[in-house]
């Protein structure tokens, strides 16, 4: 079967974002950019699919500005065989995301596809939910375990208050979790051979969606910060300080 | 405005994060209350008295005993024909059928509600935590998941809704759920307790975890967190993680043992009214939102803290 995987380039998790001067948002100009880390583990999902013989073939999606083409180039490095570039201006958000996905679905026919369960910088865990509703077909979300199983895959999915197993009928859905598998890093020649692999390019109008967002940012601002409060020299200071707070016997 | 908040339930009560819902919703207008499950009549009744419940739909039906979204979000958007907000706890249960719901109404979803500032604005966390953004609506309609923490709880009870059934949408064949493994836990839980006593990566195995970080909790009536780091190696299962992809906890007091405190740990929990920290490194990050802190080899200090408490 065929897995289709969306990548989202986004602002690297190591770098800490820095706010603009004026409110709008987050400023992106001269940082390092990587491929969302839950979407990291979503090609590596399908690539460990693929090596058991359950996927055929893995086709990248990433749907943004121009320099997506090298997120798209990452995940053909780890092991994706072709890409499709959506090129986009601004942000597009989850909806319509998810309609340009659905459009890729109508013409690729995939049988999975397999998502990061959110995008580490708006982070709004939603376009899995919302490409499943689109197209009617079965979701495991925060996926911590995907089996194939007769005609059906078996997901095990982190939930509050542990771990929850559901059986979903293909095509569907998956959203990756932190703990279903630890991503593997590209190898110099298979970098070298994903410049040479399929890339085609597309734009959100041939797929007929419009992108213009729903939801403005009114402003962007600075969480409000917490004071350091002051160090106790041993246990016994400890519990005197927790005592007065009234949850120690001291 | 009517809003509707998916009731998160146990198939026997409410959970605490739909009375934060609720709170959240009465600031919008008017709040209906949509129950499904299977032989969930106790769970309506407990809704129905919630402080401020107007309508309690009641969707009885094995098709929605497990809370799969497959079948849930229908149900939904049949009764968003009526209702202006869709609006549910910002947990995985909320956070796995809301989407579903926003797509199936043509509505782009605001995530993770921390307040809400105008009947189309709203600020929410981005980047983790390490930014907030005021957000404004165009959409005719609201989904809304909110944040458990920066909403108070509705009173359980006073409230004089009004039971009525739900026509269900059926099973829509697409999912089954097979199995849970839910923790069985005596101690409280994470997102209602009072106290937290956390774990990390400094506990070096899972043994010490228990034998350690147990106790103390035990000692004081605590919860136990972990975080991200703890759990992926191992020591304690997946929802123990405290932190932006983990649960996000607010209590009154958060006893961090061994936890440098990284910015996606600090995003699960610097909004607890009292943070004590114990770590061995002076410099951890940690210490720059603990209110107390307390240099030392948490094998030490641990067992002598919850023998002296």
């Amino acid at each position: 079967m065929k897995a289709l995987v969306p990548v989202k380039r986004v602002l690297d998790y190591n770098v800490k974002p820095r706010i603009k001067a004026d409110g709008t948002g987050v400023d992106l100009s001269n940082v390092k950019m990587s491929m969302n880390p839950f979407d990291e583990i979503a090609v590596e999902e399908a690539i460990r699919l693929k090596e058991k013989g359950v996927v055929t073939e893995i086709v990248a999606v990433s749907i943004g500005e121009a320099k997506a083409q090298e997120t798209l180039r990452t995940a053909l490095a780890m092991g994706a065989d072709r890409a499709i570039l959506v090129t986009a201006e601004g942000t597009v958000e989850p909806l319509a995301v998810a309609k340009i996905l659905k459009g890729i679905v109508a013409e690729e026919s995939p049988e999975l596809v397999i998502l990061g369960k959110q995008a580490i910088d708006d982070d709004n865990n939603q376009t899995g939910q919302m490409l499943a509703g689109l197209l009617g077909w079965a979701q495991g979300t925060f996926a911590s375990k995907v089996e194939a199983a007769d005609g059906e895959v078996r997901v095990t999915r982190e939930v509050d208050g542990g771990l929850e197993t559901d059986l979903l009928k293909l095509p569907a859905i998956i959203t990756t979790d932190l703990r279903l598998n630890e991503p593997r890093y590209a190898s110099l020649p298979n970098i070298m051979k994903a410049k040479s692999k399929p890339l085609a390019n597309k734009t959100p109008a041939d797929y007929g969606v419009d992108t213009a967002p729903r939801i403005s940012i009114v402003k962007v601002t600075e969480p409000s910060k917490r004071q350091a409060g002051s160090k106790v020299a041993d246990v016994d200071e400890l519990v005197t300080k927790l005592a007065a707070l009234g949850i120690a016997k001291s | 405005m009517k809003c509707l908040v998916l009731v998160e339930h146990d198939g026997k009560t409410v959970r605490d994060a739909t009375l934060s819902a609720v709170t959240a919703a009465s600031k919008l207008g008017q709040v209906d209350l949509l129950v499904a499950g299977e032989g969930v009549g106790p769970v309506a009744e407990a809704a129905a008295k919630i402080a401020g419940a107007g309508t309690v739909y009641v969707a009885d039906d094995a098709a929605y005993a497990h809370q799969l979204a497959e079948n849930i979000a229908p149900l939904a958007v049949e009764l968003m024909g009526e209702h202006d907000a869709f609006v549910c706890p910002a947990t995985t249960n909320g956070k796995n059928i809301a989407p579903r719901v926003a797509a199936l109404l043509d509505v782009m979803q605001v995530s993770d509600v921390l307040s809400i500032e105008g009947p189309d604005t709203f600020t929410r966390p981005i980047y983790a935590g390490n930014a907030i953004a005021t957000v404004k609506t165009s959409d005719p309609k609201l989904v809304l998941t909110v944040r458990g923490t920066a909403f108070e709880k509705a009173a359980a009870e006073g409230g004089s809704g009004q039971v009525q059934p739900a026509q269900s949408t059926g099973d829509k064949g697409l999912s089954r759920f097979e199995n849970a493994e839910i923790a069985q836990n005596a101690r409280p839980e994470l997102t209602s307790a009072k106290i937290i006593v956390s774990g990390g990566r400094a506990l070096q195995n899972s043994e010490n975890f228990h034998s350690l970080i147990e106790p103390l909790a035990d000692k004081l009536g605590a919860a136990v967190g972990a975080s991200r780091a703890a759990v992926d190696a191992g020591y304690v299962p997946n929802d123990y993680q405290v932190g932006q992809t983990g649960k996000i906890v607010a209590p009154d007091v958060y006893i961090a043992v061994g936890i440098s405190g990284a910015i996606q740990h600090l995003a699960g929990m610097k909004d607890s009214k009292i943070i004590v920290a114990i770590n061995k490194d002076a410099d951890a990050p940690i210490f720059q939102v603990a209110d107390i802190g307390l240099v030392g080899d948490l094998f030490k200090v641990v067992p002598e803290l919850t023998e002296k408490l």
